[in-house]
């Protein structure tokens, strides 16, 4: 179990991911993922690139530090994690 | 809906309808969102549009209601074992090791960049790094086009290979294209040309035109007579910069070829290709080509400059249009700026339906005429940057 939030721009893209911080059923950063494609059939691409790696402009935050592994999503996570999930601010 | 324009722009989609009092442009979806490409399937009236998030990547987006609501389509996802060869990247470390000529690299989708309709709910769909993909059942799966992706001038079937190290002597035809969303430097297939007699087309920048007559199973470049101006050898086989071909409907052995070099033009059906440039004319570099409907001879182009200065020639906009295959050029100006324009106008961002021919440019400018270019009328001045411009 984790906590997830996530950029306003995901619940715009996916309603069904709405309405504020979600608990979610996962021991690491990919469960994760999966977890959130089975509440909004389509996210996971949104989020990761067809070989399940993050995206290059997408950022992942586990406890307020950015992920460890961009490539398989290993991290782990604890019932008390807080997992946000943002667009990487490019500047401009 | 015929006449109706769809129109593709890097802040949304728009469509216009052309009613008794003009013409009525509205905002059909994508708000926000960049749209490479967006087009009416005819055999089934849904549209598709290629989107391309800036963080979230490229989508396939479609309406079954005319543009009033949009969902994500299937997506198109490269295989696990799809691979390519790639100019190697600097290494990020010192390494003493010498560079190979290529490294290879995992394919995933980098862009959508253009639809294509085929008979019997046929669908396809050419992706940044050179993959075709191909639905067979009106958009519901798509599959990779292998004998395409594993052609022997990009090195073969690569799927065997899974190291740098293992590419041993086989090496890439096809260089590429930093037109990905995220600047990536890959091939790209923008063209998919597929005429009333079967064959298919398309044209990959850079490596030039491939055909196939038995629905995509074999693949053959068709690159005679084509010239560049920035290889060894101003003859090769591969390495051309098609920026758009699109073949005469009606007469779908003349084919028509904006180059990075050129205007070419094709009346044997791609066997081989004749420059047809008028520089003297202003035609000579530029994205978009727009085949006649009905008549093989007639093509309009939008030129820009040079491959230097990618703006309207003289800061006055004009379409050229050949009658004869190419042999002479008007430049058709009437409702068009003269003055102060320096709009480029992309490859897709070029159509032509009977008499209608409409086009839109990265400044946000959509002319339209509709007696063959002679006259122009603008509909729009302060549109988002146009990607692609097609009737329905």
């Amino acid at each position: 179990m984790a906590q997830v939030e996530l950029t306003q721009h995901l619940p715009t893209l996916f309603p069904r991911l709405a309405g504020g911080p979600l608990q979610v059923e996962a021991a690491t950063l990919a469960e994760l993922v999966v977890a959130l494609d089975g509440i909004a059939p389509g996210v996971a691409f949104y989020i990761c690139d067809e070989r399940g790696r993050l995206r290059r402009h997408v950022n992942i935050f586990v406890d307020g530090e950015l992920l460890v592994d961009r490539q398989h999503l290993r991290d782990r996570l604890e019932p008390s994690t807080r997992v946000f999930i943002a667009q990487a601010l490019s500047g401009g | 809906m015929h006449g109706t324009l769809y129109i593709g722009t890097r802040k949304g989609t728009f469509i216009v309808d052309r009613g008794r009092d003009g013409y009525r442009l509205r905002l059909a979806g994508h708000a926000g969102t960049s749209v490479n490409y967006v087009a009416r399937d005819p055999h089934t009236g849904h549209l598709w549009a290629a989107l391309g998030f800036g963080h979230w990547g490229a989508k396939l987006s479609r309406s079954e209601d005319g543009g009033e609501t949009w969902a994500d389509a299937s997506q198109i996802k490269y295989p696990a074992d799809a691979r390519y060869l790639a100019p190697p990247d600097p290494s990020p470390e010192d390494d003493p090791a010498a560079p190979s000529r290529f490294s290879l690299r995992p394919a995933t989708l980098l862009k959508l960049w253009v639809i294509g309709f085929g008979p019997g709910g046929r669908i396809y769909v050419g992706t940044i790094p050179g993959g075709l993909f191909v639905s067979e059942d009106g958009g519901e799966s798509f599959e990779l086009n292998r004998p395409l992706w594993d052609h022997e001038s990009r090195g073969g079937d690569l799927s065997g290979v899974l190291r740098t190290e293992e590419i041993g002597d086989r090496k890439t035809h096809w260089f590429g294209t930093p037109a990905s969303e995220g600047g990536e430097f890959a091939p790209g297939i923008h063209s998919i040309d597929v005429d009333s007699e079967g064959r298919l087309r398309v044209a990959i920048s850079t490596a030039g035109v491939l055909e196939s007559h038995d629905g995509g199973k074999t693949w053959e470049g068709c690159n005679r007579g084509m010239t560049n101006d920035y290889l060894p050898d101003p003859n090769a086989e591969w390495g051309h910069d098609a920026h758009f071909i699109q073949s005469c409907p009606a007469h779908p052995e003349h084919v028509w070829q904006q180059n990075h070099c050129g205007v070419f033009y094709s009346a044997d059906g791609c066997a081989t290709w004749t420059k047809v440039s008028a520089p003297e004319k202003g035609v000579h570099f530029g994205f978009p080509i727009a085949a006649d409907d009905r008549d093989g001879r007639t093509a309009w182009v939008v030129p820009a400059v040079s491959d230097q200065q990618r703006m309207a020639v003289g800061g006055g906009l004009f379409v050229g249009r050949t009658d004869d295959g190419g042999q002479s050029w008007r430049q058709l100006r009437k409702g068009l700026p003269q003055e102060s324009a320096y709009d480029v106008v992309y490859r897709h961002a070029l159509s032509a339906q009977e008499d209608r021919v409409a086009f839109g440019s990265t400044t946000g400018n959509l002319f339209v005429s509709e007696d063959r270019g002679e006259t122009f009328v603008a509909v729009a001045n302060y549109l988002p940057p146009i990607y692609s411009v097609r009737f329905g």
